[in-house]
């Protein structure tokens, strides 16, 4: 898909010049749009155990596996600290405001502390950024889970500000406009207008010259130092952007569970967001919630079912893991990928050639 | 007259490139050997040389790929010897590759669009680009003096091998070049394109000075005013083409000796 060719493709001049060979498929599939109003109006279908415990969290956790899709997708950098940018985002939020450890929180109104905590976490994610840029492959893989283990440790072990292993509980939560905003129906409402925002923002971005360019880095970070780009300055604008999705994502998950400790931000759970990223697909925006979707789904139930046939019900990581292995061994690009296979295959007929990358 | 003449080849503010004693090691193998060299704005001039004479290596110090394990670079008065290649870029130097370097995944458009983006300061641009963006007109035009209007739209990855020349040369025609290195543009032409390509080259804007490597004489001879002659990371002769044609001793080594 082209972004220049878009550009000039207004109205009226388009029957002179060769369309491009994608089809505009992001927002004008019928698909799309059905579950855009699935979403909204999903109050109306779910009860608020599944409104919350599996639409909202999904949401949440593909808000945070989004910004890990922005730079790997767009950017080829396998960032294991969005987790913990998220993390961050979540204990300052809980630290600048208010909670039930008043000799800790300072009690700022939602209002001030929210902007802080988010700024606070992109500052720390654009530092932690600037160190990996240095490196690649492996080695950001590397850099990044050592940021996530270090904070991990250190939020263990810190008592002035992150409280140790206890953590901050009773987090106040939003409450204005005579709106208790974390009410289920209300919270689900400001978890799906972040989600969308942040989905629009990267989808936007992809196709600008920033996000364009950073697609170039990806491919060819030679050619673009010598098309004039400072290859090492995109890859931390990028960095800046995903931190402060990524923190965006850490408020919604503390307001979530009201509570935040070491156990929300340990390395566990940041390899968590890879494997929602992956299983996903790391090559549209979209995967990201697809992922977060059949992990909390998986989660959630298949505690259920083992238990049911005498299994002990940790073992849902088993079938995630396993699930994991067949994406990676059979489809590279996630589970969205396979589905444009599948789609590619049956539309075969028509002059479509299914399945290319996003431009 | 030819004072002045000889003043500006030396150097100082009058040379678009000026290298000094530039050296290039990988391990114990000296691509380069104390390489130095002027270049007048505009001037246009051909570098030869047998294969693994260090050609790409020379392009290679110019830009910052690979910078010169000693030696200083000069560009347009600037010492450049130190910079990352995207500066001396945005000064106004422009390379193409041996091998194309181009981005098969995106449009031959997107290509252009993308190497404008890299040097205007709209590079960093969050918001996608306008029906009348200059930019884009820019990229546009650029598609059509390569003679690649008709593909602009495909992936690059689609393109035929000349076409893919072609564009990396729009790629290095991006904003306002001052100074441009083509590595070969010519390699696996068809006659046709070749000509093209003489045409491309043989009406750039005067201010444009350029230097070529290229195996075919008749393109290289063509466009060119000057000519370098290097054999084992050494420049060993430099004339007008006529000269160098002439020359026992290129004969012996270049033309005469097949090349490949
Ligand atoms: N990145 C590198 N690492 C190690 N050796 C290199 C590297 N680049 C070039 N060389 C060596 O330096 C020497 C000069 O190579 P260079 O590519 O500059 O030659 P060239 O004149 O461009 O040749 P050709 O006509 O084949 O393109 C060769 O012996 C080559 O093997
Ligand atoms: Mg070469």
């Amino acid at each position: 898909m082209s972004i220049a060719q878009d550009a000039r493709l207004q109205p009226g001049k388009s029957a002179e010049r060769p369309a491009t060979a994608a089809p505009t498929r992001d927002f004008g599939h019928p698909a799309v749009w059905a579950v855009a109003v699935l979403l909204v109006i999903m109050p109306l279908i779910a009860n608020g155990f599944f409104l919350i415990e599996i639409f909202g969290t999904s949401l949440i956790l593909g808000i945070v596996a989004l910004s890990l899709m922005f730079l790997a997708g767009y950017g080829g950098m396998v960032s294991l600290m969005q987790l913990t940018i998220a993390g961050l985002a979540g204990y300052m939020t809980a630290v600048l405001g208010a909670s039930g450890n008043a000799n800790i929180s300072l009690g700022w109104p939602w209002w001030l502390a929210t902007p802080m905590a988010i700024a606070l976490a992109t500052l720390f994610g654009t530092i932690g950024g600037t160190l990996a840029v240095r490196t690649e492959g492996i080695y950001t893989i590397m850099i990044t889970l050592a940021i996530a283990s270090a904070f991990y440790y250190f939020t263990n072990q810190n008592w002035a500000i992150f409280n140790g292993h206890t953590g901050i509980n009773s987090v106040v939560t939003p409450h204005f406009l005579g709106i208790d905003w974390r009410a289920d129906i209300a919270f689900y409402y400001v978890i799906l207008a972040v989600a969308a925002l942040c989905f629009g923002a990267v989808s936007y971005l992809a196709r600008a010259p920033f996000g364009l360019a950073l697609q170039g880095v990806r491919d060819n970070p030679r050619r673009m130092a010598t098309l004039g780009f400072n290859v090492n300055a995109h890859r931390i604008a990028a960095y800046a952007f995903a931190s402060c999705i990524a923190a965006l994502g850490g408020v919604l998950q503390v307001w979530n569970y009201r509570q935040i400790s070491p156990g929300s931000v340990g390395v566990e759970r940041a390899i968590d967001i890879l494997i929602i990223a992956v299983v996903g697909g790391t090559s549209r925006p979209i995967g990201a919630f697809v992922g977060a979707l059949i992990f909390v789904l998986l989660r959630t139930f298949t505690l259920d079912f083992l238990v049911a046939i005498g299994l002990d019900g940790n073992r849902f990581r088993l079938l995630i893991g396993l699930g994991f292995l067949a994406i990676v061994l059979f489809s590279p690009d996630g589970i969205v990928g396979l589905w444009e296979r599948l789609r590619g295959w049956s539309g075969q007929g028509k002059a479509q050639a299914g399945g290319e990358r996003h431009g | 007259m030819d004072s002045v003449a000889h003043r500006l080849s030396v150097g100082g503010a009058g040379a678009a490139l000026e290298l000094r004693g530039v050296t290039r090691l990988f391990g114990a193998l000296a691509a380069l050997t104390d390489v130095t060299l002027t270049v007048r704005p505009g001037e246009r001039r051909a570098v030869l040389g047998s294969n693994g004479a260090g050609k790409t290596t020379l392009f290679n110090c110019i830009t910052g790929d690979f910078p010169p394990t000693s030696g200083t670079i000069r560009f347009f008065g600037e010492d450049v010897t130190h910079f990352p290649p995207f500066e001396r870029i945005r000064r106004g130097l422009r390379r193409t590759y041996q091998i194309s370097a181009l981005f098969p995944g995106l449009t031959v458009l997107d290509n252009v669009y993308l190497a404008c983006c890299g040097v205007s300061p709209r590079r960093f641009s969050p918001f996608r680009p306008r029906s009348n963006d200059a930019l884009v007109q820019a990229a546009e035009d650029l598609v059509e003096a390569v003679h690649l209007a008709a593909v602009r739209g495909r992936r690059v990855a689609e393109l035929a091998h000349g076409q893919q020349r072609q564009l990396e040369i729009a790629l290095a025609l991006a904003g306002a070049p001052r100074f441009i290195l083509f590595d070969e543009p010519a390699a696996g032409l068809s006659p046709t394109e070749r000509r093209e390509l003489v045409d491309i080259l043989t009406t750039l804007p005067s201010h444009i000075g350029y230097i070529i490597i290229e195996h075919d004489m008749d393109v290289a001879l063509r466009v060119v005013e000057s000519v370098t002659m290097m054999h084992n990371g050494r420049i060993f002769k430099e004339g007008p083409p006529a000269d160098i044609e002439s020359d026992p001793e290129v004969q012996e080594l270049y033309l005469g000796g097949g090349h490949g």
